[in-house]
């Protein structure tokens, strides 16, 4: 069963001679632990795509559904890492990462271990008690990140989650998103507008067109990486190097220019 | 404004200002242009006022009267923001509250606190309850109407991310949208904290046994127009304490929140 499923979505804002039709019908499957990114020219509905899977939005017709359950409201089984951060700003680290899990009813001991677990894991340790104003922006979606993986969530959805971080930055949170997918893979859902950070990241990439958002291709990043064994690689310069990915990167730089023309 | 003033000309300027009112009211008073009781030199206002911490006037000295009329102040307050903080926030966050609530509120809210005076001293008493009923008057829209709109206008994306961490209702209320919207709490107690003061100095030239007010009603009633003036300055400087005591508050808790 997909982890992820859009079924004949469609999806409108306002009405009358406002409507504007924002997807048009998305059929989409993302797998178990697959990692998939959606890229497309800004304004092309992707991040609708995400808010419909996080229960933010309702879709007009179809359906999404998440492990075989319909998405109702949002909820804890599918975390969500945005764009800005959104941490709680009078709560420390600690706190950030704690509701969730109070929200779940854990116990104080498991909590306790858990946000342990998940701060080693992001690099975190020293910042417990730090409050987020006290921390850099890539130490803040590392935050937002844990708050999300300790959750165990179903599914992760990331909305353009380096989108506001400087490019060193950036980079240095691709890796370690890398890094993290093999310690504890996950079902992630990527929203991004940087086709190089879809091809580094992801196993398969949707590329959408210009609104009424539709899935125009799916490209299969995966196949080539095991082929290529870009695995063999730390930095993600000397991935972006190899003639595979810039292969893959050219195909799809070229099919979402024909979007930005036509 | 033409140009920027440094903070010591800011300060000068006002020193300037409030001396030459005092110099013009000098001057109106002690070369006799009107009778004393129409208006009392400073010299005898500041004397009465200092007199007052010695002598009881209407059967109390003025510190007791002012502690008088500060206990029903902070119930009264206290009250107003124990009720308008949370039912604000609560507003804020469930749509039908709102809609039952607002009518409601829009409806009462422009009626001035002193006009609630026959029915407080009815329903309440002269006593007590009579006087905190009026400063509620006073003090519960400014509580609500911040409360409301801080509550309402938290950044949609905080209030996303704590749903989507499965944050339930009681926890949202507590945990989110009062501290998300504390800056504008805080500024909503401040405003009623001085309407709630002008209201009960009101409240208490009608009902009360005791108080600054109540004080004034005496002093006026045998034209003792230095008590009354005593009287006024007491509340202008009380007052006036409260708000900066308030603002220190408001900084500090900005501060400790990384607003600034």
């Amino acid at each position: 069963m997909a982890a992820i499923r859009f079924d004949k979505v469609q999806k409108y804002f306002g009405r009358g001679d406002k409507r504007m039709h924002a997807l048009s019908n998305i059929n989409l499957e993302i797998e178990d632990r697959e990692f998939l990114a959606i890229v497309g020219p800004s304004g092309c509905g992707k991040t609708t795509c995400l808010r419909l899977v996080a229960g933010f939005d309702a879709a007009s017709e179809g359906s999404v559904s998440v492990a075989g359950k319909p998405v109702m409201k949002p909820g804890p089984d599918r975390a969500v890492v945005f764009q800005q951060f959104a941490l709680f700003p009078w709560k420390t680290v600690r706190g950030n990462i704690d509701l969730g899990l109070r929200n779940k009813a854990i116990g104080f001991e498991e909590r306790e271990k858990r946000i342990a677990d998940v701060l080693k894991l992001m690099n975190l340790e020293t910042y417990a008690d730090a409050f987020p104003h006290q921390l850099s922006g890539g130490m803040q979606q590392r935050v937002a990140i844990a708050r999300a993986y300790v959750l165990d969530p179903e599914v992760l959805l990331m909305d353009e989650p380096f989108g506001a971080l400087d490019a060193q930055t950036r980079v240095v949170m691709q890796e370690e998103l890398v890094r993290l997918a093999r310690v504890q893979p996950r079902t992630v859902l990527f929203i991004t507008h940087a086709v190089e950070e879809a091809v580094y990241l992801a196993d398969r990439i949707a590329v959408m067109t210009r609104r009424p958002g539709r899935i125009k291709e799916l490209v299969d990043v995966k196949s080539v990486r095991d082929a290529e064994k870009w695995n063999r690689f730390e930095r993600i310069e000397d991935v972006m190097d190899l003639d595979s990915f810039v292969h893959l990167r050219t195909g799809i730089w070229r099919s979402l220019r024909e979007e930005k023309n036509g | 404004m033409d140009r920027r003033l440094s903070h010591s000309e800011t300060i000068g300027l006002g020193a300037l200002g409030l001396m030459s009112l005092i110099g013009l009211w000098a001057a109106i008073s002690g070369f006799g242009l009107v009778p004393d009781q129409f208006l009392p030199t400073p010299i005898a206002v500041i004397g009465r006022f200092i007199d007052l911490f010695r002598e009881p006037f209407a059967g109390f000295t003025l510190q007791q009267h002012l502690s008088s009329s500060l206990m029903r102040y902070l119930y009264g307050l206290l009250l107003a923001a124990v009720i308008g903080i949370p039912l604000g926030l609560a507003m804020g966050w469930f749509r039908t509250l709102d809609d039952v609530v607002t009518p409601i509120f829009e409806g009462l809210r422009f009626i001035a606190p002193i006009a609630w005076v026959p029915f407080a001293a009815l329903w309440f008493g002269t006593g007590i309850g009579g006087p905190i009923m009026i400063i509620f008057a006073g003090a519960f829209p400014p509580c609500l109407i911040n409360a409301y709109r801080g509550a309402r206008f938290v950044e949609p994306r905080l209030i996303e991310a704590a749903r989507m961490l499965g944050t339930g209702h009681r926890r949202m209320l507590m945990e989110i949208l009062l501290p998300a919207s504390l800056p504008s709490v805080m500024a909503g107690v401040r405003v009623a904290a001085g309407l709630g003061w002008q209201s009960l100095v009101g409240a208490e030239l009608i009902v009360a046994s005791a108080g600054v007010g109540f004080m004034m009603v005496q002093a006026q009633a045998s034209v003792q127009t230095p008590t009354v003036m005593a009287g006024m300055i007491a509340i202008g400087i009380t007052g006036l304490l409260i708000d900066v005591a308030l603002r220190q508050g408001e900084g500090l808790l900005r501060h400790r929140l990384g607003a600034d």
